[in-house]
C-alpha cells in the first residue's frame, strides 16, 4: 500500500522534532560539562577539569549509589524471582491480589511511600541513618519490575509440566526451583536485573526524603549541585551519571533485540 | 498436585511488602485522621482553599502535559511503525528511548539548560529579538519537563501498538476508496485507542507524582508534590502532609486502575 507523502513527511518532521527536543538538552549538558566556561562558549576550550572536580566533591555519592543499587538488586532477585514463580503457577484470587498489591509502590507517588516509611520506621534506631533505609525504599519501588520480567520468561516454556515431572522423579522443591525454574527464567531475570539497577541508580523521589547528610546518593547529590554549584559542575556531574546509565541501557536494548526468548533446553538435576 | 507448597515462595515478597509498604501506608492514613484542634487533617485538607488550588494546578498541568504528549507521540509512533527499515532507524529509536532512564531531577536540569537563564532558547531569542526569553522556572517549565518525561514512554507504547495494526484492513479500505483521513479515523484510531488510554494514564499518573522535576525548577511552584514536601519539611505539619499524600496516592492509583480496566493493558507510573 502506498502511504501518502504528506503523512510520511509530517511523521518524519514530528519524529525529528521530538528527537531534537529529547537529545538537544543532553548534548548541551555534555558540552557544558566539558567546556572551560559555558558563558563564553566553546571558544573557551574543552576541559576535564569539571569532571575531576565532581569526582573530588561527589565520589562518595557515586560509590554509595553503586552499593545501594547492588544491594537492591540482590534483595529483589532473592525475593522477586520466587514470587514470580508463585504468580506464574497460581491464578487464584490470592495470587492476583498479591500481584496487584506489589505494583502499588510504583503506581503511588514515591513521596507518599517515603513519608509512610519515615513515619513507621524512622524511629528505629540505626535504621534511619543507614543506607539500608534507602535500600528498603528502592526494593519496594523496583520489585514489581523484577517480578514482571521474570514472570514473562517463566510463562514462555511449559515449566509447570517439567516441574511436576522432576517432582515425580524425586527432586526436592529447592532442586526443582534452582535447576528448572531459574535457568529457564534467566533471560527475564537478567532483563529485570538491568531494569532494577537502572531505576535504583536514578531514583530520587523516595531517596530525597529517605537520605540523611551522611547517606547521599548520586541523584541526591545531583539535586544538590543543581541548586548550589556552577553550571559546569552540575553538567559534569550529569555527564558522569549518563555514563553510568549507558552500559545498562545498551544491555537492555540488546536483550530486547534478542527477542527475550526463554531458553528451551533445560537442565534437570541428576 | 504439589503446587500449593510453592505458595511459601511468595512469603518473603509478601512480608516485605506488608512490613514496609502496606502497614506504613495504613499508619500514614491514620496519622492524617488524627485530630488536631478538634479536626482531622483530612478535614483541614478538604476545607483549605490553598490545597484545592494546589490540587487543581496539579491536575490541570498533568492533563495538559498528557494531552500534548499523546498528540505528539501519535505521529511518531505511526511513522516508526510504518517505516520498519531505513538507515539510522535503530539509532533514532535509541535516542528517543535514552531519556526513559532519567530521573525527574535530571529532566528539570535539562529544562533549565533549554529555557533557563543561561538556556539555549534565551540565547536564541536574545540574538533574534534582543530580549532573553526565560520560562523554565514556573508552570511552563514544568509543562515542558512533564512532556520530556512522558514522551519516550508514550512513543514506545504507541509504536508497539501501531506495529500491531492489521495492514490488510488499511489496504482494503484504500482499495474501497477511503481517503487517508478516513482510514486514520475509522481504522487506525480505534485500533490505537487502548494504547492511547494506557499511555495517557501512565503519563498522567507520572506527572501527578513528579517531584524531582518541580523540585529542581523551583521550590515555590504550587503543585501537590511540592506542597506535601513543604508541609513536611518546612512546617513539620506531618498530619497534613500525610493526608495530602493519601489523597494524591489514591487519585493516582484510581486513574491507573480505571485506565487499566478500560484498556485492558498494564499501565504503571514510572520513576
Amino acid at each position: 500500500m502506498k502511504t501518502s507523502t504528506t503523512d510520511t513527511r509530517l511523521g518524519l518532521a514530528v519524529t525529528l522534532a521530538v528527537a531534537a527536543f529529547l537529545i538537544g538538552p543532553v548534548i548541551l549538558s555534555v558540552l557544558a560539562g566539558l567546556t572551560n566556561n559555558y558563558f563564553v562558549g566553546l571558544s573557551s576550550g574543552l576541559t576535564l577539569r569539571w569532571v575531576a572536580e565532581v569526582w573530588s566533591l561527589y565520589a562518595d555519592t557515586i560509590w554509595r549509589s553503586f552499593a545501594v543499587a547492588l544491594l537492591t538488586l540482590v534483595i529483589c532477585t532473592l525475593v522477586g524471582v520466587p514470587a514470580a514463580w508463585v504468580l506464574t503457577l497460581h491464578h487464584g484470587r490470592l495470587a492476583r491480589a498479591l500481584e496487584e498489591l506489589l505494583t502499588l509502590p510504583v503506581a503511588v507517588p514515591g513521596l507518599a511511600s517515603a513519608l509512610a516509611l519515615i513515619v513507621s520506621w524512622g524511629t528505629v534506631s540505626g535504621l534511619r541513618g543507614s543506607v539500608w533505609f534507602i535500600v528498603i525504599g528502592h526494593v519496594l519501588f523496583t520489585l514489581p519490575f523484577m517480578v514482571r520480567a521474570a514472570r514473562a520468561s517463566m510463562q514462555g516454556a511449559d515449566l509447570a509440566t517439567l516441574d511436576e515431572a522432576a517432582s515425580t522423579l524425586g527432586a526436592t522443591r529447592m532442586q526443582r526451583f534452582m535447576h528448572i525454574v531459574v535457568p529457564n527464567a534467566a533471560p527475564g531475570i537478567v532483563t529485570g536485573a538491568l531494569t532494577v539497577l537502572t531505576l535504583s541508580i536514578g531514583e530520587f523521589n523516595l531517596t530525597w526524603l529517605l537520605h540523611t547528610p551522611l547517606t547521599k546518593t548520586l541523584p541526591v547529590g545531583l539535586a544538590d549541585s543543581y541548586a548550589s554549584m556552577r553550571l559546569e559542575i552540575a553538567s559534569a556531574y550529569t555527564l558522569v551519571f549518563l555514563l553510568m546509565l549507558i552500559p545498562l541501557l545498551v544491555g537492555l536494548q540488546w536483550l530486547a533485540a534478542r527477542g527475550d526468548r526463554p531458553i528451551s533446553t533445560t537442565r534437570t538435576s541428576s | 498436585m504439589k503446587r500449593p507448597g510453592w505458595m511459601w515462595f511468595a512469603v518473603p515478597a509478601a512480608t516485605l511488602f506488608l512490613a514496609f509498604w502496606l502497614l506504613p501506608m495504613a499508619g500514614l492514613a491514620l496519622i492524617g485522621a488524627e485530630s488536631r484542634n478538634g479536626q482531622s487533617a483530612y478535614w483541614a485538607v478538604l476545607t483549605g482553599t490553598q490545597y484545592w488550588v494546589s490540587l487543581f494546578n496539579t491536575v490541570a498541568l498533568s492533563l495538559a502535559a498528557t494531552v500534548a504528549t499523546l498528540v505528539v507521540s501519535l505521529p511518531v509512533g505511526r511513522f516508526l511503525a510504518r517505516h520498519r527499515r531505513f538507515r539510522g532507524r535503530r539509532l533514532l529509536i535509541s535516542l528517543l528511548m535514552f531519556p526513559l532512564a532519567f530521573p525527574g531531577v535530571v529532566v528539570g536540569f535539562l529544562i533549565i539548560l533549554l529555557a533557563g537563564r543561561q538556556g539555549i532558547i534565551g540565547a536564541l531569542t536574545k540574538w533574534l529579538t534582543g530580549s532573553t526569553m526565560v520560562f523554565a522556572y514556573g508552570m511552563a517549565g514544568l509543562f515542558l519537563g512533564y512532556l520530556y518525561f512522558s514522551l519516550p514512554r508514550c512513543v514506545g507504547v504507541l509504536t508497539a501498538a501501531a506495529e500491531q495494526i492489521d495492514q490488510s484492513l488499511l489496504e482494503a479500505a484504500c482499495t474501497l476508496g477511503a481517503s487517508p483521513w478516513r482510514r486514520f479515523m475509522d481504522i487506525e484510531l480505534p485500533a490505537l485507542t487502548p494504547a492511547l488510554i494506557g499511555a495517557g494514564a501512565m503519563s498522567f499518573a507520572t506527572s501527578m507524582g513528579a517531584f524531582g522535576t518541580a523540585f529542581t525548577l523551583a521550590t515555590q511552584i504550587d503543585v501537590l508534590p511540592i506542597t506535601i514536601y513543604n508541609e513536611f519539611t518546612n512546617y513539620a505539619n506531618i498530619p497534613v502532609a500525610a493526608a495530602l499524600s493519601i489523597v494524591l496516592g489514591l487519585a493516582t492509583w484510581a486513574v491507573l486502575y480505571v485506565a487499566h480496566s478500560l484498556a485492558g493493558t498494564r499501565a504503571s507510573a514510572g520513576a
